[in-house]
Order: structure tokens, then C-alpha cells, then sequence
């Protein structure tokens, strides 16, 4: 049995077991893999998506749940990096090992979705799902500022 | 201590690996010479006809920013633009070997100390190559030509690219004698450089271990003894084979793997397999009888090293003290869970992953499936965080055994589970520590005690009982103190141990970092003003513990209910102070703010010298505060995130880094600021509580129980 959702805008069908958690059927059988694998039990944030429009942990969402629906990922922001989260990320060189943020901007990407100019309070709440172990907190707070400071003025 | 970290892993460690470093040339350059379009004049520096300039980095990315800061160095001396130029992360070659650690190694805070000369001379080297082609080219001499931004240009408009020069060039010998730079002129080298790679961590492209993907590649799962170091007696694989997917289910020394055509298929079916085990000798260890062996052994110590005699100084000191300290077993914790590819097919082997130890990955994949060193390709990609855990190859010889079982491509990829309960733990440490104050309250004696387990033994197969100097690592402190004993002691709990980010500089830290206040405490004098006046004849801890505690605010008031603590200490050649500003309730520490001063001598990006003071402040923070791996019957109690936490952000403090200018030798930077976070917050609880909580972590339960 098939099922079909929107992916990044086009849409996908994929005749993986519908019990198949969303990360493996966007990673293993679509191929994209900027989506991150941590945990597997929604603790780390590493495999944060959005689906139409909410951020959620793809490793604890069955792929029943997408049927019809729009996900985004990583790859959805932007390919060269123009958009404005992005272009803080690098400004503030946040990343280091890397592999979270995938997920951290995921995160930030709905947070300023719902809240153009979140307090240092929301943006602990927002994004204290997600687990780096490189300890780069700071520089994503900081460049949350920046990119949302962007985005107002846009 | 007598026995360099240098010396030893030259002499003793790759000695006993028995690994072959083959000399072979390096693929890329192996391909290039073949499509006669890039030139290798040495092992860094590839330069194509178009003028394709790419740069080697023999050290693996893991977060610490090597993959800009080897090419920094290079390019200083080469005269090429860094956002013109490409980098690769190197094959397996001997030419590659970390002089400090005696193999290609990235870990021990030591890619930059080992590179920093040399890497300036490659590129150095290459340049003068490209200059002396110019010159035989326009029958010029050298010193009228001048090379930079990958170009030579000489008088009457004479310009070529490096590219155009290379081919010539890389035929021209080596050149001996090499003049470097003075720090002075740097244009590179000390400048805030953006990392090259941020741009691939940001829109999902940057490669991973897990990200790998080979023609035909199926997807492993293996389910591993419960109890590390058990073995399989026998499985019945019947309900694995019949569900969807599963191409194979096959032992090997391990455990036993399902492979199927994709890893959720694979990992489900592990799920039904029923494994009869052979749990072993770990299956008798637990944390009270890790603690009672650890005791015994420092109740009768068998030092493996003594240094000093402060015994007769403390049995006359005006006043005594003593105290134990303990720290417990910790995992890595990476981001990115272990994983290899692997691809055999006629007696070669391919892996691909994260690795730490290139060396240490081809001679063990090699020796498990009989082949030679030579035979088993290496290819790393980026680490999605290291920390120590990819010093070890376990996972790696796992995906080629399961390669070589089913005869396809492999990815193995553990669950967070295999890894927070099959890690090489950082080993349970006890310190034991004495101290004597004379009538005025200055230290006349120390005596520091540390009984833990090797991890260089068993990494390296270290004779028992020789000196294993990670050790000893942080375990003298700079303070002036006339009679001082340190003792190492040695025991094998018999759990499996690992390197773990900073390694004994934590353990050491922690214990001397806390004795030297309860000493302070114990003269009646301020933790701060009491460090500093036994460092009279230290000035580069002077320096940094003064400057911590100037930013601090050290001694002026503080909010209601907040304190601080300042600890100190020198390793990887860094001197480094931290003071922490918490805040407690219900016997919950809050970290607010740390202050961190930092002399490395001379920086090569000052901006990952930064996010590296952050990240390593934040990784030993969730040791100080929470992290803590437990066993029961040799099973290791916690298994993810809500059992094993780590820092989040609402957990960060916020950090304020000050970083001496110098031209000194290098440092290291990636480990040192992880060991001082820990005794800098129990220090300040201490100011905080008067209780002087002497177990890590620094957890509710062991604050009450203090």
C-alpha cells in the first residue's frame, strides 16, 4: 500500500510499512539525509521536521500520521543558503561537529514561524528539545536574534 | 614525570598495536597522477591545471575545527586564498602521523601542536617549488618573483597560476632548508576565520558516517551481549528471516547482525531474534564492587609512580586534612550513534565512517578479517561529535565482519541505546588527598592519591603496571608547595574504558581544583587571594587566574543567592582558570555564568578557540551536574537521554571568554576548559552551602547526601 505526502513541496508516495517512522522513510528510501538520527525516542531533536508547518521528532512519527500532509525538512530552507536562519548560523559560525543542526534549525525555523521576535525565554523553550553535545547554545540563541532581526525588517 | 606523553606512544603504544603503517601514496594523489591533471608536489598540497588548489587535513572533523585550522596553516606559507581553496580529509599514510601521539591520531588536544610547524613548512615548501619553476620558466631569478593568492608574478607583468606552475614544480626536489614567517607577519594564521565547512552544516549536504551511502549497500543492526564482552551461545534467527526485508541474519564475535534492506526493517527484526548468552566475567561487576575493588587497591597501594615525599612535612604541619574524592563512569554520548560502511569483496576491504584512529581502524579491520593493512581502505568523514568514543574501532570491524559475512556493502549503524550501553566508559576514579597548613595557614604539604584504571593499557596493551602518563595527566599543581607526593595507582575494575574528552585532566582537576579550597577554606583564607599567592614563580597561571577573577567581578557582590567558585589549572600545554557563578535551590545547582581566561600561546583561529572553550565548558557541565553511567550484573543501567542527560540549552550558562595574546608555542584547546568546570561549580557550591560535595555529579542526591 502506498502512501502519499508532500515533501519539501512535491509530493512523494512510498510503499514503505506504514508503521515505518517518517525519519528512516525520508532518509533510507527518499535519500535525503540532512535529517539526523540521535535517539529514536523523541529526546534529542536531532530528526526534527515540520509537519505542515509544526516542528516534530520524524523518529517518533509513523509515516501513517503524514498520509496526505505537508513535511518539510532541512533541505527545504534552502539549497545555497540564502535563507536568513541559515545566513546566521554562518555569520555566528554556530555549528561544530554539526550533526544537531539539522535539528536546532528546524526548531528555530518554526519558532520564528509563529514569533518574529522571540524573547531569550522563548527561545530556551523552543529549542531546549534539542541536544547538542558540542555545547552550542549560545551561538544558537545569538543567531536566532539575528536571523529574526532580519526577518522583521524583510 | 619522567615519561613524555610523546615519548611513550612513540616508543611503547605503536609498538605494541603491531599495526603496519604502510607508505603508500594517497588515493587522491594516486588518482590525480593518473588523470595528469592535478600535481602533488608534497602530501598537502594538490594542485590542479585550472588552478584547483586542495589542501589536506590529516585530522578528523569532529567539531574542534581542523578542517580550517590545518589549511590556515598551510595556506600562511603557500600564498593561496582560503575560500579559494578545496579540503579533503587524508587518507591512511604514514606521512600523516601525529608526531605527538606516534600515529595518525586526532585526539589529545594535539592536531594544531603537531601541525603547527609542520604545516607551514609544507606549504612553505610548495611555494618555493612554484617560485623556482617560475624562475627556470622566465630565466629569473627567485628572488625576483613573488608568490601569493595562487598566483607567482615577477617584473615586466610576469605572471603565471600556480596551477600553470605545478606540473613543473612537482618535478623539482623538496627544498631542504625552509624559512618561515615570524608570528608578526601573519595574515592567516591568529586571524577570526569562518570555518570552511559551515556552509555544509547548514542546508544538510555535509557528509556523516551515517550519511554514507554505497551501489547495493544494505543496512545492518546488531544486537550485542547485555553485558559487555559476552558472547553468543547460540540464536535461533527463524521469526528475524521471515519479516519483511531481512536479507540475512549472521554472527559474528560481537553479536549477531540483521541485515536487511533497510535499517528500520533490520532493527525491527533484531527485535525477534532470541539469543542465548554467554554474559562473562563483567556480569559480576557492579558499581559497590567497582568502588570496594577501587579501595582495596588504594588501602594497600602498589604506586606504579611516586614522585616527592611530603610524609614528614604533613606529620609536622601545624594542621591536617584529609579527603576522598570520587568521579564516576561516564559514556561519550556522541550525537551522531556509532556507525561504519563497509564494502568487501576479493580479499579488500573499504570503510567508510567516523574515525579518530585511522591507523588503528585499517590494522584492526585488517587483522579481524585476515587481510593485510594495505588491503583495507580508510575513508573518514565527518564525526558527528568524537569526544574519545572514535578513538576505539569496535564498531568498524563490526560492519566489515557483517561485509564480509553477507558479501555486500554494509551500513551499520547502532541505536542510541547500543551506544550509551556498549561505550568505552571514561573509568571510576578515587583520589584520596592530604594536606598540611602551617601556624599561618600556608601549605606545607600535599599529598594527592589517584586510583583509577588504565585505558592506555588496554587500548595499546601497555604492560601492567608501567606508568600510563594520561594518568598523570593535571595531576602536579602549580602552586608553590614545598613538599608534594603524587601517587598513581592502578587497578582493573575489569569494565572496558575509553579516553573521554579531556581524559585524567577532569579526575585530577576536580580533585585538586576542590582540595586547594577546602586548604583555603581551612586557613580561613579567600579561595581566590589564597591560589594566588602560591603562584609567585608561575606567572602564566598568575596571569589567567587573575585576569578569570578580575572579569568575575571576584569579591565584589553578587546577586541574592548566587556565589562563585574559581578553580585553575594547566594542561595541553593551556593555561586555563574558570570561575563559575551558580545559584542553588532544593539542591539543584543553577550555572549562570562562567568566566573563562585562557593562554594558549599562539591561536590559529581565535573564534574556535572560543567555540571550543564553550563546547568544552558545556560537555563538562554535564558531567558536573548530571551525567553518570551505573551497572548492575555487569549491565549498564541507562540507556538515552532521560536517563543519561546532558546540557541543554536551557541549561547553558552564559560564558565570557578572555584569551591571552601570545606568541608562544601552541596549546591545545579542545579538552583542557571540560576539567575545570566541574571543580570551578563545587567550589562555588561550597560558597554556596558550606557542604563540600566531594562525588560527581553534583546531582540532588549526592548534594543531600554530602
Amino acid at each position: 500500500m502506498a502512501t502519499s505526502f508532500t515533501l519539501n513541496g512535491k509530493t512523494v508516495s512510498v510503499t514503505t510499512e506504514p508503521d515505518t517512522p517518517l525519519l528512516w522513510v525520508i532518509r533510507d528510501d527518499i535519500g535525503l539525509t540532512g535529517t539526523k538520527f540521535g535517539c529514536g525516542m523523541a529526546l534529542c531533536g536531532a530528526c526534527t521536521v515540520h509537519l505542515d508547518g509544526t516542528p516534530i521528532r520524524s523518529c517518533q512519527t509513523p509515516l501513517s500520521a503524514v498520509a496526505g500532509k505537508k513535511v518539510a525538512t532541512i533541505e527545504s530552507l534552502s539549497k545555497d543558503n540564502t535563507h536568513p536562519l541559515q545566513k546566521a548560523w554562518i555569520a555566528h559560525d554556530v555549528p561544530q561537529c554539526g550533526y544537531c543542526q539539522s535539528g536546532q534549525l528546524m526548531s528555530a525555523a518554526a519558532l520564528l514561524h509563529t514569533n518574529k521576535n522571540p524573547s531569550d525565554t522563548d527561545i530556551e523553550n523552543a529549542m531546549s528539545g534539542n541536544i547538542c553535545r558540542c555545547g552550542t547554545y549560545n551561538r544558537i540563541r545569538a543567531a536566532i536574534h539575528t536571523a529574526a532581526a532580519e526577518m522583521r525588517k524583510a | 614525570m619522567t615519561t613524555t606523553r610523546r615519548d611513550f606512544l612513540k616508543t611503547t603504544a605503536l609498538a605494541a598495536t603491531g599495526l603496519t603503517l604502510g607508505v603508500f601514496l594517497p588515493e587522491a594523489a594516486e588518482q590525480a597522477q593518473a588523470a595528469g591533471t592535478i600535481h602533488t608536489p608534497n602530501a598537502w598540497v594538490h594542485i590542479a591545471d585550472d588552478n584547483t588548489i586542495t589542501l589536506i587535513s590529516a585530522r578528523s572533523e569532529m567539531g574542534q575545527g581542523v578542517y580550517t585550522s590545518m589549511p590556515m596553516l598551510i595556506a600562511e606559507e603557500l600564498g593561496v586564498d582560503l575560500r579559494k581553496v578545496k579540503v579533503e580529509i587524508a587518507p591512511v599514510n604514514a606521512v600523516y602521523t601525529n608526531a605527538l601521539l606516534g600515529a595518525q591520531i586526532t585526539g589529545g588536544s594535539t592536531s594544531v601542536r603537531d601541525a603547527y610547524e609542520k604545516l607551514r613548512i609544507a606549504g612553505a615548501q610548495v611555494r618555493m617549488m612554484l617560485v623556482s619553476a617560475a624562475a627556470a620558466q622566465w630565466q629569473l631569478d627567485a628572488s625576483q618573483l613573488h608568490a601569493a593568492d595562487g598566483k607567482v608574478t615577477g617584473p615586466k607583468g610576469r605572471s603565471a597560476t600556480y596551477g600553470q606552475l605545478a606540473a613543473a614544480a612537482s618535478l623539482l626536489p623538496v627544498p631542504k632548508d625552509v624559512v618561515l614567517k615570524p608570528a608578526k607577519e601573519f595574515t592567516i594564521v591568529g586571524k577570526r576565520t569562518k570555518r570552511l565547512e559551515t556552509p555544509h552544516k547548514v542546508n544538510g549536504t555535509a557528509e556523516y558516517g551515517i550519511d554514507v551511502k554505497l551501489p547495493g549497500m544494505v543496512y545492518a543492526s546488531l544486537e550485542q551481549c547485555p553485558v559487555i564482552g559476552g558472547k553468543v551461545v547460540s540464536f535461533d534467527a527463524a521469526k528475524a528471516k521471515a519479516m519483511p526485508g531481512v536479507v540475512d541474519v549472521v554472527q559474528i564475535p560481537d553479536g549477531v547482525a540483521v541485515v536487511a534492506n533497510s535499517w528500520w526493517r533490520a532493527k525491527k527484526a533484531r527485535e525477534v531474534l532470541a539469543i542465548v548468552w554467554d554474559e562473562g566475567p563483567v556480569s559480576h561487576i557492579d558499581n559497590a564492587s567497582m568502588r570496594d575493588g577501587i579501595r582495596k587497591a588504594a588501602d594497600a597501594p602498589t604506586p606504579i609512580k611516586k614522585t616527592g615525599d611530603a610524609d614528614a612535612a604533613l606529620k609536622t604541619a601545624a594542621k591536617t586534612l584529609h579527603a576522598e574524592y570520587w568521579s564516576p563512569l561516564l559514556a561519550h554520548a556522541t550525537m551522531e550513534p556509532q556507525n561504519f560502511t563497509a564494502d568487501y569483496r576479493d580479499g579488500k576491504c573499504l570503510v567508510i565512517g567516523p574515525a579518530q584512529f585511522q591507523q588503528g581502524t585499517q590494522g584492526n579491520v585488517a587483522g579481524a578479517l585476515g587481510l593485510k593493512p594495505e588491503d583495507v581502505t580508510v575513508k573518514t568523514t565527518f564525526l558527528g561529535g568524537g569526544f574519545g568514543r572514535r578513538l576505539e574501532y569496535d564498531f568498524a570491524v563490526q560492519a566489515a565482519q557483517i561485509s564480509k559475512a553477507v558479501g555486500k556493502p554494509v551500513k551499520l549503524l547502532w541505536t542510541r541505546e547500543d551506544d550509551t550501553t556498549h561505550d568505552f566508559y571514561r573509568p571510576m576514579a578515587l583520589h584520596r588527598m592530604a594536606g598540611g597548613l602551617d601556624a599561618a595557614g600556608k601549605p606545607v604539604a600535599l599529598t594527592f592519591q589517584l586510583t583509577s584504571q588504565s585505558i592506555t593499557q588496554r587500548l595499546f596493551g601497555l604492560p601492567k603496571g608501567t606508568l600510563d602518563p594520561f594518568m598523570a595527566e593535571a595531576s602536579v599543581v602549580g602552586y608553590d608547595i614545598p613538599n608534594m607526593t603524587q601517587e598513581l595507582i592502578e587497578h582493573d575494575s575489569g569494565l572496558r574504558v575509553g579516553y573521554w574528552r579531556s581524559v585524567s585532566h577532569a579526575l585530577n582537576a576536580f580533585a585538586n581544583e576542590s582540595f586547594i579550597d577546602e586548604m583555603a577554606a581551612a586557613a580561613g583564607k579567600d579561595p581566590y587571594q589564597y591560589r594566588l599567592s602560591l603562584l609567585e614563580h608561575q606567572p602564566r597561571f598568575a596571569h589567567v587566574l587573575k585576569l578569570a577573577a578580575e572579569k568575575s567581578g571576584w569579591g565584589k557582590p553578587l546577586p541574592a543567592g548566587h556565589h562563585r567558585g574559581i578553580a585553575l589549572m594547566e594542561g595541553y600545554d593551556t593555561y586555563m582558570a574558570q570561575v563559575a557563578e551558580i545559584s542553588v535551590k532544593d539542591d539543584t545547582i543553577r550555572v549562570h555564568k562562567v568566566w573563562v581566561a585562557a593562554d594558549l600561546g599562539q591561536m590559529i583561529n581565535p573564534d574556535t578557540v572560543e567555540a571550543q572553550l564553550e563546547s568544552s565548558i558545556a560537555f563538562g557541565l554535564s558531567a558536573a551536574l548530571g551525567s553518570e553511567i551505573t551497572l548492575e550484573k555487569g549491565q549498564v543501567q541507562q540507556t538515552n537521554f532521560h536517563n543519561y542527560p546532558v546540557v541543554r540549552m536551557s541549561d547553558m550558562p552564559r560564558i565570557d571568554v578572555t584569551l591571552v595574546p601570545s606568541t608562544e608555542k601552541p596549546g591545545g584547546i579542545g579538552e583542557p576548559a571540560t576539567a575545570l568546570i566541574g571543580p570551578a561549580v563545587a567550589n562555588a557550591l561550597f560558597a554556596a552551602t558550606g557542604k563540600r560535595v566531594r562525588r560527581i555529579p553534583l546531582s540532588p542526591e549526592n548534594i543531600k547526601a554530602a
